[in-house]
């Protein structure tokens, strides 16, 4: 396979749900190797655009290809097989509440693989090991905090050794240090095990310090693309609100409504 | 009015047809699940082996009943002796099976539903789905035979234990005497009888299942979603049930 290609390459691509457009014309290549930033604001579609790259929606017309598959042919089999290539992180972890953080991290190998029980154990330790939490391996989600619990999920992530890390929103609600503990492990699961990064963010500083590339999603569209620093010097509108964190801009602070002065004069009967 | 109407009528039709497609793809998935008879033993643990206490103290208390009613019944008639015959037709064929799949829905359909629709909530089963195990296959599947083979074994049980509250009131308390009550109940009690019940409670068990598994696995992925998810499971169960025995009742005529 050629590794110049990107590793995942969406062009022209529509989406659409319950006639409102998600996505009208959306280009996107995401490079192998590199730790790729999307952005955007809330309900642009970010979290949409994940479904799409791991095949839980399809898109109703253009081209998407991910690990040089045609996302839009895949049958349910193929699509299965394409995805124990990637590993997704969701935004609570997600972790199966009923298992132990060991057995959670074991249960992609435990479903695909017929290793011996000793190979499982040590690969789930040496993840568990590579997020820090070979000490918590037998505790259960319940008794973990939210950073923690993130950890193991990534550590879940990682044990069938994916090409492709997906993560949806890994910094909301997190405290500082679990902040930190998660942006250093996207960069070094990255550059360690020679992966492929796709995060979804809003968290504009923290995700700068790690991603090479960066993608700004608004209107169903990439509005500004290129390194963290290109994106902080762009000089378009939409950008600089964004980035600046400005309340008001081509994204309104206002949600469209009737005109404020008649509806406060009018009598609420009249709605 | 009649558009309402009409609307309702449709709404319901579309619910059993896509309940009536979900149970097909439980069983298209059932063969490989067969494979992994572990995931199923459990599931028969959870659904069946927690719900023995509630279900035997229920049965012992209804065959109680049963023995008190039904030997002031037959007194009249001068045919106490027939005692052990009516309590256990009343319990083999319609009590164990209907009072047992009540109590099913209630204690496993409940936890059924609430557990499937809090994996949903939490992104557990799209997880799983993100981790290419399909969640079908691996969680729904499992907990719906466990239902099936759970609830003959369970009504059974509700069934013996009743027999024995009949006896302990009719024979220990009334003082029916013993060796006419069980002679009695051998050679009237047909092979039949049995099966009718055996038939009721599988086709109870897959219908609370079925209707368990469905509604917690697409249940709205909130609080609220999941605890509407669990009130309708009690409650079209309860009334699937009924409607379900009359059926088989009238087929076994």
């Amino acid at each position: 396979m050629n590794q110049r290609a990107p590793i995942v390459d969406i062009r022209n691509l529509d989406y659409a749900v319950n006639g409102r457009p998600v996505f009208a014309g959306l280009d996107i290549q995401i490079q192998r190797g590199k730790v790729t930033a999307v952005m955007g604001p809330s309900g642009t579609g970010k979290t949409t655009l994940l479904r799409l790259i791991t095949g839980q929606v399809s898109a109703d017309s253009g081209d998407i290809q991910v690990a040089g598959q045609d996302m839009r042919v895949l049958s349910r089999t193929e699509l299965y097989v394409l995805r124990r290539r990637m590993g997704m992180l969701f935004q609570n972890g997600a972790l199966l509440t009923d298992f132990s953080v060991f057995e959670n991290v074991a249960f992609p190998l435990r479903e695909h693989t017929d290793l011996t029980e000793r190979l499982i154990r040590q690969l789930v330790l040496t993840k568990l090991q590579a997020v820090g939490l070979r000490g918590a391996a037998e505790l259960m989600p319940a008794e973990l905090s939210g950073g923690m619990s993130r950890r193991v999920a990534l550590a879940r992530a990682i044990v069938m050794d994916p090409e492709l890390l997906i993560y949806d929103e890994p910094f909301v609600g997190l405290d500082p240090i679990s902040l930190g503990v998660i942006l250093r492990l996207i960069r070094r699961l990255n550059d360690t095990l020679g992966i492929t990064s796709i995060v979804v963010s809003h968290d504009v500083q923290e995700i700068s310090t790690v991603a090479d590339q960066v993608f700004l999603l608004s209107g169903g569209k990439v509005v500004a693309g290129g390194t963290p620093q290109e994106l902080k010097t762009n000089p378009t509108e939409i950008v600089k609100q964004f980035i600046g964190g400005l309340p008001d801009g081509p994204v309104p602070f206002h949600f469209p409504a009737a005109d404020y002065f008649s509806e406060l004069m009018s009598r609420s009967e009249d709605h | 009015m009649f558009a309402e109407l009409w609307e309702s009528f449709t709404d319901a039709l579309e619910d059993l047809g896509s309940v009536i497609h979900f149970l097909f793809r439980l069983i298209v998935n059932t063969p490989p699940v067969l494979l992994r008879f572990s995931l199923i033993s459990q599931q028969i643990f959870n659904s069946g082996a927690l719900s023995l206490v509630i279900i035997m103290l229920s049965g012992l208390f209804v065959g109680m009943v049963l023995g008190l009613q039904g030997f002031q019944l037959l007194q009249r008639f001068g045919s106490e002796e027939a005692l052990g015959t009516a309590a256990t037709i009343g319990l083999v064929k319609e009590l164990g099976p209907v009072v047992t799949a009540l109590l099913f829905a209630g204690r496993a359909g409940t936890a059924l539903a609430s557990e499937l629709g809090l994996m949903r909530a939490t992104d557990q089963l799209s997880a799983m789905e993100m981790m290419a195990v399909d969640p079908i296959r691996r969680v729904v599947v499992p907990r719906f035979l466990g239902g099936v083979i759970a609830m003959p074994l369970l009504a059974a049980i509700f069934s013996v234990i009743g027999i024995y509250g009949a006896q302990l009131v009719g024979v220990q308390i009334m003082g029916v005497d013993s060796g006419s009550f069980w002679s009695q109940m051998r050679s009237a009690v047909g092979l039949t009888d049995v099966t009718e019940g055996i038939a009721k409670s599988l086709a109870f068990g897959v219908a609370c299942s079925l209707i368990a598994v469905y509604q917690g696995y697409y249940a709205t992925p909130t609080a609220e979603g999941v605890g509407r998810a669990t009130t309708s499971t009690v409650v079209t169960s309860a009334v699937v049930i009924l409607f379900l025995d009359y059926l088989i009742t009238a087929a076994f005529l």
